[in-house]
């Protein structure tokens, strides 16, 4: 936890410097007849997340904050291969939107989250993983009329657009 | 008496039968939501909030308003059912709703804290009633200046009245507020801090796409985590005899749940407070005017209606704000304020003028929610108790798919998918960190609405800061930001001060 602590202030303080860069490419300073420049609100803002990562640094060598002083770890053992399988989980659906559409992704991380991390039966796993993206699409592409990005299986919805549009 | 009048007319447009069906179905969903175990009345407004774009605003909003109140309900259940809070605002809920539970008693409790909380609901929304047009007159004559002296008094409560990690707490108001300063310049339409010249940043970052990746990514990755162990739900048996009596029964903890309305309500106003601390601090004053104070923490049922009548009171309290000075009390009405810019309405005070049907009709919903949310709780406490046993392996996917597709749905960009997911995971590790993550909702909300004020304040004084001090409303408003921001500082120097005599 400790050791997090300080990766944590140290990459935000980074960010912090880049983002001063990146506002800097505005005007930062007094424009006549026009007030402060349009880099000067994000710029000082940065600054400030900067003075913050500065200090929060500040009290992990003195020992302030609680996360500096606890020797726990900072993902525990029982839960990081969990928390680590869904987040690789939920990346690889949104990229696999890109190519096979929120239809085939939606069903394949439904069934891959109750039936393999839950261990679920089978009839359920499948019934969640059907029902969801159905719903979904009724709701959003009949209801809202919001086209859901769908990659590569875009024809296949064609004769359902007839039907339904 | 124009301020009936104009509530008869709202409740004419809150019982249209399209507006008390989204009223319903709000409490339901927000009962279901407030029950679950790590989810609040914020992670459902937000998740949900994409949702709304099927209905008008007046819809949209009533429908919120009343998941926000249904939430405050649920969150009872599984603090007396589980043992674990079923939102952070239901937490002071656990310590007598618990040992009364394991005592035997947990439909009393359950009971009770349907019966708080409706006190709460009513005492609350009466206040609010009488309060929010004067103070929304006196607002309308606001200008930039005082504007942006509101807002810093806004998150100056934060470090005033937030936790003691001072520079965590600072840091997240500044990350909102430059995320919030992402896309194309307002005054200059300069696009600026486009990273990495991805053309997805242009329209900047919406408020939804960190609200959705802190509150629904987030809050799932955080309640993975903490709700590895399992735990056992308690018993509850139900008659339409025993909740008869402990309906009556309810007048015992009547004072309790009475005194914690009107210390939720006010409490409820300040944006860093809220209802978590409210229903806290509600149960400590329930504790220290009682007779039997000892009782307490062992199934006292003062100390589940004294802090079940402080949240939900604090919920409509943090309205106010929100409503008439276009500053959100709350993290949930900070999201509700968002939904209200991607409507088309400008909130503040003008909406009291231009929108009177918006605001007459949110106002009015929220005396029929807090009927239809008691009357749901009552009649389907075994229903809400069976979604405690629902396995949260089915649940949590089905969240994350809601929560990519309404991300996506507001903008229809994958671009801001893909930020929901970053933000979601980094805003899980900060929180593990300790840092508060609800200050950078706000700040992102009133980013936009800061930037401009405080520009133009500037401009109109040719940049002499002196203008947020000089005028005689904003004046006071920065003066009581300064104390709140040396609260903290003040408390660590006469603390240092009292160890160095030791």
């Amino acid at each position: 936890m400790r050791r997090a602590e300080l990766l944590m202030a140290l990459v935000l303080g980074a960010f912090s410097v880049y983002l001063m860069v990146k506002s800097a490419e505005l005007p930062i300073g007094w424009i006549p007849d026009e007030g402060p420049g349009g880099g000067a609100f994000p710029f000082w803002l940065a600054f400030g997340m900067l003075i913050c990562c500065v200090w929060i640094v500040a009290r992990w060598v003195r020992r302030k904050s609680p996360p500096s002083r606890s020797t726990e770890p900072y993902l525990a053992v029982t839960t990081r291969s969990t928390i680590i399988r869904v987040i690789v989980a939920l990346t690889l659906m949104i990229g696999a939107i890109h190519i096979i559409g929120i239809y085939l992704s939606i069903p394949l991380f439904l069934l891959y989250y109750v039936r393999v991390m839950g261990g679920h039966r089978w009839p359920v796993s499948v019934a969640v993983s059907v029902i969801t993206p159905v719903v979904s699409f009724f709701f959003f592409e009949i209801a809202l009329r919001i086209t859901l990005p769908k990659g590569y299986t875009e024809p296949l919805f064609y004769p359902l657009y007839d039907i339904f549009m | 008496m124009e301020t009936f009048d104009l509530l008869m007319q709202g409740f004419g447009i809150a019982l249209e039968p399209l507006n008390l069906a989204l009223v319903i179905f709000g409490c339901a969903l927000g009962l279901f939501i407030g029950a679950m175990p790590g989810l609040g009345s914020v992670n459902g407004v937000a998740i949900l909030l994409p949702m709304t774009f099927l209905v008008p605003p007046t819809g949209a909003i009533i429908f919120l308003a009343a998941i926000y109140y249904g939430a405050m309900y649920g969150g009872a259940i599984s603090s007396i059912m589980l043992g674990i809070p079923g939102a952070s605002t239901a937490v002071a809920t656990t310590f007598d709703g618990r040992p009364l539970a394991l005592a035997g008693k947990a439909d009393q409790a359950l009971i009770t804290a349907a019966g708080a909380s409706f006190i709460g609901g009513t005492i609350s929304v009466v206040l609010f009633t009488l309060f929010a047009p004067p103070l929304a007159e006196v607002a309308l004559a606001f200008g930039a200046a005082e504007e942006f002296a509101l807002m810093m008094l806004a998150f100056a409560t934060f470090i005033g009245l937030g936790g003691d990690d001072i520079p965590k707490t600072l840091f997240s108001i500044f990350i909102g507020l430059v995320l919030s300063a992402v896309g194309l310049d307002i005054i200059s339409g300069e696009p600026r801090l486009i990273f990495g010249d991805l053309p997805g940043f242009f329209h900047g970052i919406n408020f939804l796409v960190l609200a959705i990746g802190i509150y629904g990514i987030g809050e799932m990755l955080w309640t993975i985590e903490s709700s590895h162990d399992g735990v056992k739900v308690s018993q509850a048996s139900f008659s339409i005899r025993r909740i008869a009596t402990h309906l009556k029964g309810l007048k015992h903890s009547l004072k309790a749940s009475v005194m914690g309305s009107f210390l939720g309500y006010f409490v409820g106003i300040l944006p860093a407070a809220g209802a978590t601390p409210g229903s806290i601090m509600a149960y400590g004053m329930a504790k220290t005017m009682s007779k039997d104070p000892d009782s307490f923490g062992k199934g006292n049922i003062e100390g589940v209606a004294a802090p079940e009548s402080a949240n939900n009171a604090a919920s409509t309290g943090s309205m106010l704000p929100m409503l008439t000075l276009g500053i959100p009390g709350s993290p949930t009405t900070a999201i509700l304020l968002g939904g209200m810019v991607i409507w088309g309405l400008e909130p503040g005070p003008m909406l009291f003028v231009e929108h009177q049907e918006f605001v007459w009709g949110l106002i009015a919903s929220l005396y029929v929610a807090n009927l239809f949310a008691m009357l749901i709780n009552l009649a389907f406490i075994p229903a809400f108790i069976g979604v405690l046993r629902m396995p949260f392996t089915i649940l949590a996917p089905i969240i994350f798919v809601l929560c990519l597709v309404g991300g996506y749905a507001p903008t229809q960009n994958m671009h801001d998918v893909w930020l929901i997911l970053i933000f979601g995971i980094v805003g899980y590790l900060m929180r593990k960190l300790d840092y508060p993550l609800a200050p950078a909702v706000l700040a992102i909300v009133l980013g936009p609405l800061a930037e401009t004020s405080m520009r133009q304040a500037l401009l109109m004084s040719d940049g002499n800061l002196m203008i947020f001090i000089e005028r005689p409303i904003s004046g006071p408003i920065m003066g009581g930001a300064v104390v709140l921001f040396l609260l903290p500082l003040l408390k660590l120097f006469r603390k240092s001060r009292v160890s160095a005599s030791d």
